[in-house]
């Protein structure tokens, strides 16, 4: 301590240096945000001047007032007198529609295609390759467009309208059989052909006629008794965990669970006299009439998101299965795990990890690919907002500006959620 | 228990060591039936399957063949060729009608007379490409400087025909405008302006040479060829080579395709690159300008990107720049690539162990040179692939621009289809067909190669 070789030289004041890191990036930064504000105060600027120049209003006055023109597909009550603001929620929930199916349906066809590629089988591992290669190498919009223009519009028209429902199936059925010589069989199906009703789902040149559910008052004890399977469910699923690890005796949670789901809805719909009746739609003059007619435009738009991005998902799937080393699998049947626990509990939960975060930016795909339906006239909310409104108001920096917003507050809160949920899966080291 | 008094286990009998020669695996396993078993007939799950897949094959490849080939029509004058109840039979593809679009598709309206030049730029590009693709070719600087940096100022001048007559150079208001004289296609006024501000831009980098570590001399030097090379290039664009001007509104096809697939790749590289160094820098403003930056173009659909170009931008510009429509659609495009770019980047600069930055840094090198002679020629490596792939996404998100009114090479189609010339039954096909195609035959070919050249990285990153 008194040792004065080794006390430490007193602190010089830091000489000034124009090499200073800190000064350098004060430099850097200071710069920078001049020219960022430089930048958007002559943004801001030019657009006065030119909104001025051209009369165009500025504000978002304008959404309280009258859209005046009609939109082919409405989720909600809308008619022209209603306001931009109304159109702008009918086009947000289009858009959050199609986004909706197309993922369910891209993540079906994507799981089927993924696990097909990977099968031993020849001919399926080759027919699924060229399904990947074929869909993810042609752009969506093509894809949108061709089954827009070259698909749809070749359907017959409405009075030739394919139909589809047991009655037909049964008599290609019979038909067949009668083909081949199976004349028993035949008979059979088309005693039963005879037995149901007609076809209930058309598709033509309009797009597709399906029936339209219609519930009665006393349908809202079945929605009840769903959620209260679930609830159920719930409550056996813990109790079930507790006793395994009390007495290690297994119970059947999966079954019990499916029987529950399915099951109490249906028995709830028998007790009550089935509180739904079925509207078929039926052909009259030139079109249809009841059911539920659903616009070409959306079939075109759904269908080639759906096909486009399972692709994706395909490939998605099948990596994240090979990322699972086999020895895990070795390893599970080593402890005596049959096929089915290896699969639930030890590679599925591990493929999930490496699946999910790039399926969810698929899903991201798929909503901002949704506005892709503006170039075949499906109303969503881009076609709606930047498409008609702004030619009618001509206010591009507000609808614009809104629209960006939408899509980016969607990607925001996606990402988000991406990022708790991969901090909950996160492998914990040590 | 006791192991003491057991006596040593005794072998009785060894069996000589070739009692019975190893056997072959069994007929089950072997050969073609061992195969097919293994693959195709395994079980009754496996053969269902099997035939599952002959049915898929045989009710979409048969019409596919026989659609675009054995009932196509090869050659014929009008749509009376194509017509079934005209010629007799059934028809497939109709293909006369891609023959009669054909210059259309490849120039879209670009004038006839003067189609030699995107000959030119088609064939330049196809020869500065091909060996840049091949990794054993020599040259690659020389090589990638060329495609990036002297052919897009190449292109555009024979494209648009250059000559663009520039008046003014940063100093519009000083008077300086009013000098008149020019020579060959360039203004006086713009090249005075030119020089004056080079002058000022060589003194304030002088005077902000040491606070960034470097000499004022080097400054100055560095400046001053940064500035030459500009001139270079907009000398390039603003003499008057004697060509045709021909507006962007007659270009069309897979020329706009292309311009706008390259355009995209080239001006994201670079840009891409800054962003991404920008979002791993210190500078706290420097870092979240990049950020948000990224995320905003990345948060957004492209076609809401293409309308903010096309009708928003104009509105933030001063009122006498009028930009022409296939640049709005091109900066939107550039935009949003770019940002795409920087995430690619980033993974490849995470992807460099901690390692390499503490080596450089040990060896003395500022954070610039460490970037440019360390860490940057490894991440960039790392992620060709990665640019490759983003490439193809680009290419397939050029059809976009249809939607503002571009004629790419799928909207001059879509024009072509209500063509009545050519209505028939199958023109729609056909048409579709052929975009398919090409499309196909472009986004297949990148992903092959950027796969090829993914197992080509690997081995070599292979210690």
């Amino acid at each position: 301590m008194t040792d004065a070789r080794w006390s430490e030289p007193a602190p010089t004041r830091r000489r000034w240096s124009w090499t200073d890191p800190a000064l350098r990036s004060a430099v850097i930064q200071i710069a920078l945000g001049i020219a960022l504000i430089w930048l958007a105060w002559s943004f801001f600027a030019n657009a006065q001047a030119n909104l001025a120049r051209q009369g165009i209003a500025s504000g978002f006055g304008f959404l309280d007032n009258s859209a005046g023109f009609g939109i082919t597909q409405t989720l909600i009550p809308y008619s022209e007198s209603m306001s931009y603001g109304r159109a702008f929620l009918v086009g947000l929930l289009n858009t959050l529609l199609v986004a909706f199916l197309g993922i369910i349906l891209a993540t079906i066809l994507g799981f089927l295609v993924g696990v097909a590629r990977l099968s031993e089988n020849v001919v399926i591992k080759a027919l699924a390759s060229a399904y990947v290669e074929v869909t993810r190498n042609l752009p969506p919009l093509f894809q949108i467009l061709f089954w827009y223009l070259a698909v749809l519009a070749a359907m017959p028209n409405p009075r030739q309208s394919w139909g589809f429902g047991l009655q037909p199936l049964f008599n290609f059925l019979a038909d067949s059989f009668a083909g081949i010589g199976f004349a028993p069989l035949s008979s059979m199906f088309r005693a039963l052909a005879g037995d149901v009703a007609g076809p209930s789902v058309f598709v033509n040149n309009r797009g597709l006629v399906v029936p339209r559910p219609v519930f009665e008052s006393g349908f809202v004890w079945v929605v009840v008794a769903f959620f209260v399977a679930i609830v159920a469910l719930m409550l056996i699923a813990r109790w079930a965990k507790a006793r395994q690890f009390a007495t290690g005796q297994q119970f059947p949670v999966f079954w019990t669970g499916f029987g529950l789901i399915v099951g109490l809805p249906i028995v709830t719909c028998f007790a009550l006299g089935v509180p739904v009746t079925l509207e078929t739609p039926h052909l009259q003059g030139f079109n249809f009439v009841g059911g539920i007619r659903v616009i070409p435009e959306f079939v075109s738009l759904l269908l080639a998101l759906s096909i486009y991005t399972a692709g994706f998902i395909a490939e998605i799937v099948r990596a994240g299965i090979l990322a699972v080393s086999k020895g895990q699998t070795e390893a599970a049947k080593s402890l005596g795990l049959r096929s089915g626990p290896t699969l639930r509990l030890v590679v599925i939960p591990q493929a999930m990890r490496v699946i999910v975060p790039p399926l969810t930016s698929q899903y991201l795909n798929i909503t901002k690919n949704s506005t892709l339906g503006v170039a075949v006239g499906y109303p969503d909310l881009f076609a709606i907002f930047a498409g008609t409104t702004l030619n009618q108001t001509g206010q591009a920096i507000e609808i614009i500006a809104i629209t960006m917003a939408v899509y980016l507050t969607i990607s925001i809160l996606t990402s988000m959620l991406m990022g708790w949920y991969n901090k909950r899966v996160a492998l914990v080291e040590r | 228990m006791n192991t003491a008094t057991r006596p040593a286990p005794q072998a009785a009998f060894v069996a000589p060591k070739d009692l019975r020669p190893q056997e072959p695996a069994p007929v089950s396993n072997r050969g073609i039936y061992g195969w097919s078993r293994a693959h195709l007939f395994g079980s009754v799950g496996q053969v269902l399957l099997t035939l599952l897949g002959i049915f898929v094959v045989y009710v979409t490849i048969p019409p596919l063949l026989k659609f675009f080939i054995f009932d196509a029509v090869w050659s014929g004058a009008g749509r009376d060729a194509c017509l079934p109840e005209k010629i007799g039979r059934p028809v497939g593809a109709c293909w006369p009608f891609i023959y009669a679009k054909f210059n259309q598709i490849l120039y879209g309206f670009y004038p006839e007379s003067e189609r030699w030049r995107v000959n030119v730029v088609y064939f330049l590009g196809a020869a500065l490409l091909a060996p840049l693709l091949f990794p054993k070719v020599p040259y690659k600087r020389l090589n990638a400087l060329a495609f990036f940096g002297v052919y897009p100022v190449v292109c555009f001048v024979l494209l648009t025909g250059g000559n663009l007559s520039f008046n003014n150079f940063l100093l519009g208001g000083t008077g300086l405008e009013n000098l008149s004289g020019s020579f060959a296609g360039l203004r006086l006024s713009y090249w005075v302006q030119f020089i004056i501000v080079t002058g000022l831009a060589c003194g304030i980098a002088a005077l902000a040479a040491p606070v960034f570590g470097g000499s004022r001399r080097g400054a100055v030097h560095g400046t001053l060829s940064a500035f030459g090379i500009l001139a270079l290039v907009l000398l390039a664009m603003d003499l008057d080579f004697g060509l045709q001007e021909v507006e962007t509104r007659q270009w069309g096809g897979l020329l706009v395709t292309l311009v706008i697939a390259v355009t995209g790749i080239v001006v994201s590289l670079p840009l891409g690159i800054l962003l991404a160094l920008g979002r791993r820098s210190n500078l706290p403003l420097v870092k979240i300008s990049s950020i948000v930056f990224i995320e905003f173009w990345r948060g957004v659909p492209l076609i809401t990107v293409l309308f903010f170009a096309t009708y928003m931008l104009p509105l933030f510009l001063p009122g006498r720049f009028s930009i022409d429509g296939l640049l709005r659609a091109l900066v939107g495009v550039a935009l949003f690539a770019s940002a795409y770019m920087a995430e690619v980047v980033r993974g490849g600069l995470q992807a460099i162990p901690k390692g390499q930055y503490e080596g450089a840094q040990a060896m003395g090198l500022r954070s610039g040179l460490m970037m440019r002679l360390v860490i940057l020629p490894q991440a960039l490596k790392l992620v060709i692939p990665g640019i490759v792939n983003n490439f193809i996404g680009l290419f397939k998100d050029t059809t976009l621009v249809l939607i503002v009114s571009i004629f790419d090479l799928l909207g001059i189609l879509r024009a072509s289809f209500t063509d009545p010339s050519w209505a028939t039954p199958t023109t729609l096909f056909t048409g579709f067909g052929f975009a398919g195609l090409v499309y196909f035959v472009f986004c297949y070919g990148m992903s092959r190669y950027s796969m090829a050249l993914e197992k080509r990285l690997d081995r070599s990153n292979r210690h």
